[in-house]
C-alpha cells in the first residue's frame, strides 16, 4: 500500500511522521510506503483520515490518495480532489477518466496522442500493447502501464539530514512575553512531536527572535539530560526571556533543537535521593530569577593559598549515583570542624592595639574588648603576579564570647568572619 | 500445645491487625554527631528542624556536620545562604562534598532566602535543604511571618526532604518538628598567649525539644567543634 500526498507545504515532514520510506515523486507530490499502517489505523480510509488530521494540524490543504502501487496513488492524488482510495485490481476503471496530461508524456508523444484523440487514461489503456510498442516505443508502453495503474516499482526514498527547526512569521509584532509564550509552546510542541516520532529527544534548544527594530535576539538552553518535557522547556524559555527580555517587539520566531538519543537509564532501587535532572534545572533557573544569575551553583575551591578563594560552577547534582558506605566513611572526617562564617565583603574594623596585639575591636555590629587571642599568622601569596597579597591573621575572643578572625593588610584592619 | 496461650496469641494477632493503619514511624537522618542522634533520634525527614543559638555557639559547625553526613550518603543537598557567609573551605574541611551541594547566595535578604527555600522544597529530590539565617539580624528574622514558616512546613511535609534552618533565635515556633538550641560552653585555647597560642575549638551543649514529645531536655553529650 502506498499513499501519495499532493499539495503545497512541507509534505516530506508530514509524510515522515507516518513512514520512514518517503519519496519526492514530483513537484508538490510526496509518496510514502504505507504498508504496515493498517495495523496501526485499520482500513485505508482510516489511514487517509489520520494523515488528513495531521495535515490539518500542520495547516496544510492537501489531496491524499492510497493505492496498491505508487504511480496509481500519484495519478489519483494529482487528478482527484480530497481523499481517494484506489481499489486494488480496479485501478484502470478508477483512474480511467483522468487526463493523459497527468502522466507527463514528452511533448512529441503528447502531440501524437492528441492527434489520435487519446484524451484520458481509459483511451490509452484500450490501445493494443503491440501497436503502441510499434508506433510509440518503450515510452508509449510505460504510459499505457501507468494508465492501467499496473506499473510496479520501488520508491526512491529521500535521505534528509535530521534537522529539527521551526519558524513562525508573525502578522503583527508581539510585545508581551505571555503572548510570545503561546507561540513558543506551539513551536515546541511541533518539534517535540517530530522528535518523538523518530524516537529522539533533545539536549539543546536554540531560539532566534527577529525584532521590530531589525535586531536579532538569540538565546540557547542546554539540558542536563536529553528530554522531551515541553512544559519544562517552555518554563525555562520563559525564565530566560524574563531574565534577558528582547529589546523590542518580536516579528519572527525561529526555534531549533539538537536531536539526540533519549536517555535510557534505570535508577537503582537503593540509589540515594536525587532530583530529576530537568526538574532540577527548572528549579535552579527559578531560584536564579530570585537570587541572581551568578549566585546559584556549586562552589569549587581554587588551587591557591588565598583565603576564601572559590568559584561558582554549574550545579549538576553531583554526577552519577551515590556514594558507597565505604566511600562515605572515607569522605567524612571523624571530628566536627569549627566553621567560619565569612563576611562578604570583609568588615572594615577599628582595632586598638595593646602591646602589639588587638585589645579592642569595633566594626559594623561588632564591638568588644579582646579577652583572648591567637596570632599573628603571617600569610602572603601571588607575589609573582600583579595581584600579590599579604596579611596578618588573628583569632580573637571578644568579651561577649564571640570568636572572630581579624586580619591586617596594607589597607587596614578587617574582620574576615566569625567562628560558629 | 496448651490451650492457655492461644487466646493470648489471638489477642496479639488482633492487636497487630488493629495497629496496621497507624502512621508509619518518622524517617530520620543522622546529624553526624552520635550524641545528638541518640538524644533526639535524628533529624526528621518531611519536617523542619531549627538550630538556633548565639554567635559562635557551634550552629554552623553542626549544620556542616549534617551536610557532610548527607552528602556522604550520596544525597543532593541545598544551602540557602541568606547573608552570603558560607565558607566553602570550612565545608570541605568538615567533609561536605561540594559537588553535591547547591549553594544559593542570597543578597542579604531573608525574604529571598524564604522564597528560594520554598522553591527548592517544592522542586523535590533534595535529601536536605538548609536555610542559614544565622547572621540575619534579630529584627529581620522576627519580621518573617508565621504564615511563611507554616507554608514551608506544609511544603516539606510528606516529602523525603529534611528542612533545617539556622538562626539566632527560634523563629518557626510550633512549625518546627525538632528544635536544637546550641549553647557555647567553653572555648579551648592552647599554648602560651602571644607566643604559641592556638584556637583549639568550641565546646557546645545542645538542648533539644521535639514537637512530638512537647518537652525540652538537655542532651548532655556535648560536642566539640575543633578549629585544628
Amino acid at each position: 500500500m502506498f499513499a501519495c500526498l499532493y499539495g503545497s507545504g512541507d509534505l516530506t515532514a508530514l509524510a515522515s511522521e507516518f513512514s520512514p520510506v518517503v519519496e519526492r515523486s514530483a513537484p508538490g507530490a510526496v509518496t510514502l510506503d504505507a504498508s504496515g499502517l493498517d495495523r496501526l489505523f485499520g482500513f485505508p480510509q482510516s489511514i487517509a483520515a489520520a494523515i488528513a488530521r495531521r495535515a490539518a494540524e500542520y495547516g496544510l490543504d492537501i489531496r491524499i490518495a492510497l493505492a496498491a502501487n505508487p504511480d496509481a496513488a500519484i495519478a489519483a492524488a494529482r487528478g482527484l480532489a480530497g481523499i481517494s482510495i484506489v481499489p486494488q485490481g480496479d485501478e484502470a476503471k478508477f483512474l480511467g477518466m483522468l487526463p493523459v496530461a497527468l502522466l507527463d508524456p514528452s511533448p512529441e508523444l503528447r502531440e501524437t496522442l492528441d492527434r489520435w484523440g487519446i484524451r484520458c487514461f481509459r483511451d490509452l489503456a484500450l490501445l493494443p500493447p503491440l501497436g503502441i510498442a510499434e508506433r510509440l516505443g518503450a515510452e508509449g508502453l510505460r504510459l499505457r502501464e501507468l494508465a492501467l495503474g499496473q506499473a510496479v516499482r520501488k520508491l526512491l526514498p529521500v535521505e534528509e539530514p535530521l534537522r529539527f527547526e521551526s519558524e513562525l512569521e508573525l502578522e503583527y509584532p508581539v510585545e508581551l512575553l505571555e503572548s510570545l509564550a503561546f507561540l513558543l509552546a506551539r513551536l515546541l510542541n511541533g518539534l517535540a512531536t517530530r522528535l518523538a516520532t523518530r524516537a529522539l529527544a533533545t539536549n539543546e534548544l536554540h531560539l532566534r527572535l527577529k525584532l521590530e527594530n531589525r535586531e536579532t535576539h538569540e538565546s540557547g538552553l542546554r539540558f542536563p539530560v536529553p528530554s522531551l518535557d515541553t512544559k519544562a522547556f517552555l518554563k525555562l524559555l520563559q525564565l530566560d526571556l524574563e531574565a534577558h527580555p528582547p529589546a523590542a517587539a518580536v516579528v519572527h520566531v525561529w526555534m531549533g533543537v539538537n536531536p539526540v538519543k533519549p536517555q535510557a537509564a534505570q535508577s537503582g532501587l537503593f540509589a540515594p535521593l536525587a532530583p530529576e535532572p530537568v526538574a532540577l534545572k527548572l528549579t535552579i533557573e527559578r531560584v536564579k530569577a530570585i537570587a541572581g544569575e551568578d549566585r546559584v551553583g556549586s562552589p569549587e575551591l581554587l588551587d591557591t593559598h588565598r583565603p576564601g578563594a572559590f568559584r561558582m560552577t554549574e550545579f549538576t547534582g553531583g554526577g552519577k549515583g551515590g556514594a558507597c558506605p565505604t566511600q562515605a566513611c572515607l569522605t567524612k572526617t571523624s571530628s566536627i570542624r569549627l566553621a567560619l562564617r565569612r563576611f562578604r565583603p570583609p568588615l572594615q574594623a577599628q582595632v586598638s592595639l595593646a602591646s602589639d596585639h588587638p585589645g579592642f575591636v569595633a566594626a559594623k555590629d561588632i564591638r568588644g574588648k579582646v579577652l583572648d587571642y591567637a596570632g599573628p599568622w603571617r600569610m602572603s601569596g601571588d607575589w609573582w603576579t600583579t595581584y600579590s597579597w599579604w596579611r596578618e591573621e588573628w583569632d580573637v575572643a571578644l568579651a561577649g564570647g564571640e570568636l572572630y578572625r581579624l586580619y591586617r593588610e596594607p589597607g587596614g584592619w578587617f574582620v574576615e568572619g566569625g567562628y560558629d | 500445645m496448651s490451650a492457655a496461650p492461644l487466646p493470648k496469641r489471638l489477642e496479639s494477632l488482633l492487636e497487630e491487625s488493629r495497629n496496621w493503619q497507624a502512621p508509619p514511624p518518622v524517617e530520620t537522618i543522622s546529624s553526624g554527631i552520635p550524641e545528638i542522634d541518640i538524644a533526639t533520634g535524628g533529624l526528621p525527614r518531611g519536617g523542619l528542624t531549627e538550630i538556633f543559638g548565639p554567635l559562635s555557639s557551634g550552629r554552623m559547625s553542626l549544620l556542616l556536620s549534617i551536610l557532610a553526613e548527607a552528602t556522604a550518603r550520596g544525597e543532593v543537598c541545598a544551602l540557602v545562604d541568606a547573608e552570603d557567609v558560607f565558607d566553602p573551605c570550612s565545608a570541605a574541611a568538615a567533609g561536605v562534598r561540594l559537588d553535591r551541594l547547591l549553594w544559593v547566595r542570597c543578597q542579604h535578604s531573608a525574604e529571598q532566602a524564604l522564597k528560594a527555600a520554598d522553591l527548592l522544597v517544592q522542586g523535590g529530590g533534595f535529601g536536605l535543604v538548609a536555610m542559614d539565617l544565622g547572621e540575619t539580624s534579630l529584627r529581620a528574622a522576627w519580621r518573617i511571618s508565621l504564615a511563611s514558616w507554616f507554608r514551608l512546613r506544609r511544603a516539606v511535609e510528606h516529602t523525603p526532604t529534611a528542612l533545617v534552618t539556622v538562626a539566632r533565635q527560634s523563629n518557626a515556633g510550633t512549625c518546627a518538628s525538632l528544635q536544637l538550641e546550641c549553647m557555647r560552653q567553653r572555648t579551648d585555647w592552647s599554648g602560651v598567649r602571644g607566643v604559641s597560642r592556638l584556637l583549639r575549638g568550641v565546646e557546645t551543649r545542645v538542648a533539644s525539644m521535639q514537637k512530638a514529645a512537647q518537652k525540652s531536655k538537655i542532651c548532655l553529650p556535648v560536642f566539640t567543634a575543633a578549629a585544628i
